[in-house]
């Protein structure tokens, strides 16, 4: 195929990208917009592949390869474990974008740096830009793949979840950091030369550790942010390989995700009401449970049979599911528990705090596998608003993001944070294993509340014996 | 020249991601990032050429990996999203 078609081609491929991310905002329009943007990677593939010279026995390879085990691993993930397995995508997404710029580097090597300034002609301004990107790739591509993994393994908890901290922590990751820039810039001025080779194997080595080093400290409820600022970093990490071997498709495509990524990390920062530098160094998921204030009044115990004659009266009913909810699996009992309600007149809502859960969005994932209708997953504000009419606000799994100390504890860790209100409700149910404090560590005084019972043991069995209750 | 309109490229790009998804409710955000995800598998392209070109051996191998990478991204990536996506009903399907 000739320059010009494929040249077109990829801006083809970059207007489907955009058409369907822009699709993929909407809940009527996403599964089509899902559909576009995938027409435009398979484009993509298709027009690379015509290119001249190609030996294909190498591609039939990688494809295949790739495709069946992409396939396997999306077919058999479970909707709880949806969270750690794009973690792991994206990391292997960032390591495809640190290879390519290596290869690139190994390719530039053998065959002479004279040459290749040659054949670049215009498009390049000299090689000090070659290894530039080149660095970039690999470094970005490095952290995306090593982060990645970090939060894999704490989603999926293969390692603990919370962070970890220890001493001179942000000092040796501070030095760390600053041994990549360096290392790098001397790959740059040096790169023509042969001990060059040397100083990429150590850029590669600095920026894994960045990644590891970067994730071990945040922990907890910061996951979802780190998941889409890992996101944001693939798309860049691929932006830099496209700058490596001038392609505007990969440009385009990884600087859209680089962008969405961030601009989604800073809105679940909003929900949290703190910063992303905060998010990134200040170690929040461990916090001692120093923080706040004594609370006063005691927990008050229910049981499911007289929860059951409440909620028979109840006139409006919201769920709050918590990532609690994930992993007692309970999402298809809440289903047919608030189906009942429907039948017995309540009106009935999912609300879901923006950060509830490992990931943005992941009780929404759960809610509507169980086939809860996309008209009663409501946000946050929107239920808030009518919070004080509500009779019975039944929590599930979900602890910091319903705790009043947020509003009105100036000491608690997590005060300013915007919250669910389901204090404000008439009664408030709680779903909850034990008497423990949450994810963070932090004393939830909407327990302690007159207007609130705990509800003791598995989400799922306790949901399971409301039903039955229903249906005696 | 060259490099200049593909530098332009780029500012214009992070413009258009940020105004594409300031606006989207936050129900949608897993799906969305997971098929932003599958949309960074692009390297895909730059992979594909690291490991059909005539190179040396290590520069081959090293796309080779990437290639099967990428793949993974992109495939698991789009069919994990569109899994997720088919489950948003409305009531009136």
């Amino acid at each position: 195929m000739p320059e010009s078609i494929i040249n077109v081609s990829y801006i083809v491929a970059a207007i489907l990208f955009i058409l369907g991310m822009k699709m993929l905002g909407s809940a009527s329009t996403a599964v089509k917009g899902n559909r576009i943007s995938s027409l435009g990677m398979l484009i993509a593939v298709i027009v690379t592949l015509s290119k001249s010279d190609l030996d294909y026995t190498w591609i039939v390879t990688g494809l295949t390869l790739g495709g069946v085990i992409g396939l396997i691993a999306a077919k058999r993930v479970q909707m709880t474990g949806m969270p750690e397995l794009v973690a792991l995508f994206n990391g292997f997404g960032g390591l495809a974008s640190l290879l390519v710029g290596w290869s690139e580097y190994e390719k530039v090597r053998s065959g002479g740096w004279a040459d290749y300034l040659e054949s670049a002609g215009d498009a390049m301004p000299g090689q000090w830009f070659l290894a530039l990107v080149i660095v970039l790739a690999v470094i970005i591509g490095g952290i995306t793949f090593t982060g990645s993994i970090v939060a894999y393994l704490k989603l999926s908890g293969k390692i603990g979840g919370t962070a970890t901290i220890f001493p001179l922590q942000k000092l040796i990751n501070l030095l760390v950091m600053l041994g990549a820039v360096v290392v790098g810039c001397y790959f740059i001025t040096i790169v023509d030369n042969e001990t060059a080779r040397f100083w990429m194997w150590w850029v590669i080595v600095l920026s894994l550790l960045i990644g590891v080093l970067g994730v071990i400290p945040i922990g907890g409820g910061d996951m979802p942010v780190v998941i889409a600022l890992l996101n944001s970093f693939s798309g860049l990490g691929a932006a830099a390989a496209g700058f490596v071997i001038t392609n505007t498709v990969l440009v385009v495509a990884g600087c859209l995700v680089g962008a969405s990524g961030l601009i989604l990390s800073i809105i679940m920062c909003k929900a949290m009401n703190r910063s992303l530098g905060n998010v990134l160094f200040g170690g929040f998921g461990v916090l001692t449970s120093s923080g706040g204030k004594e609370v006063e009044g005691e927990m008050k115990a229910l049981s499911v049979e007289d929860a059951y004659y409440v909620l028979e009266a109840a006139q409006s009913v919201v769920f709050v599911p918590g990532y609690g909810m994930a992993v007692a699996q309970a999402q298809h009992v809440v289903k047919e528990l608030s189906e009942i309600l429907e039948r017995n007149g309540a009106e009935v809502r999912h609300a879901v705090h923006p950060v509830a859960g490992r990931m943005p969005g992941h009780m929404n994932v759960l809610l509507a596998e169980a086939d809860v209708p996309y008209e009663q997953l409501c946000e946050m504000e929107e239920v808030n608003a009518i919070m004080s009419t509500v009779d019975v606000a039944i929590v599930i799994g979900a602890n910091d993001v319903v705790n009043p100390a947020a509003l009105e504890d100036e000491e608690s860790p997590i005060y300013g944070m915007p919250i669910i209100n389901v204090h404000q409700a008439r009664s408030v149910f709680v779903l909850k294993r034990g008497q423990g404090a949450g994810y963070s560590g932090i004393i939830n005084t909407l327990f302690f509340r007159e207007n609130c019972r705990m509800i003791y043991g598995d989400a799922k069995a306790t949901v399971g014996s409301m039903v039955a209750q229903f249906e005696k | 020249m060259e490099l200049i309109l593909l530098l332009f490229t780029f500012v214009l790009a992070a413009f258009l991601g940020f105004e594409l998804i300031s606006k989207v409710p936050s129900q949608l955000h897993t799906p969305l990032m997971s098929g932003s995800n599958a949309i960074s598998g692009i390297t895909i392209v730059g992979a594909l050429i690291a490991s059909g070109q005539e190179n040396d051996a290590i520069s081959k191998w090293l796309g080779l990996a990437a290639l099967v990478l990428a793949t993974i991204n992109v495939v698991g990536g789009y069919y994990v999203t569109d899994r997720m996506l088919s489950m948003f009903k409305t009531k009136k399907d």
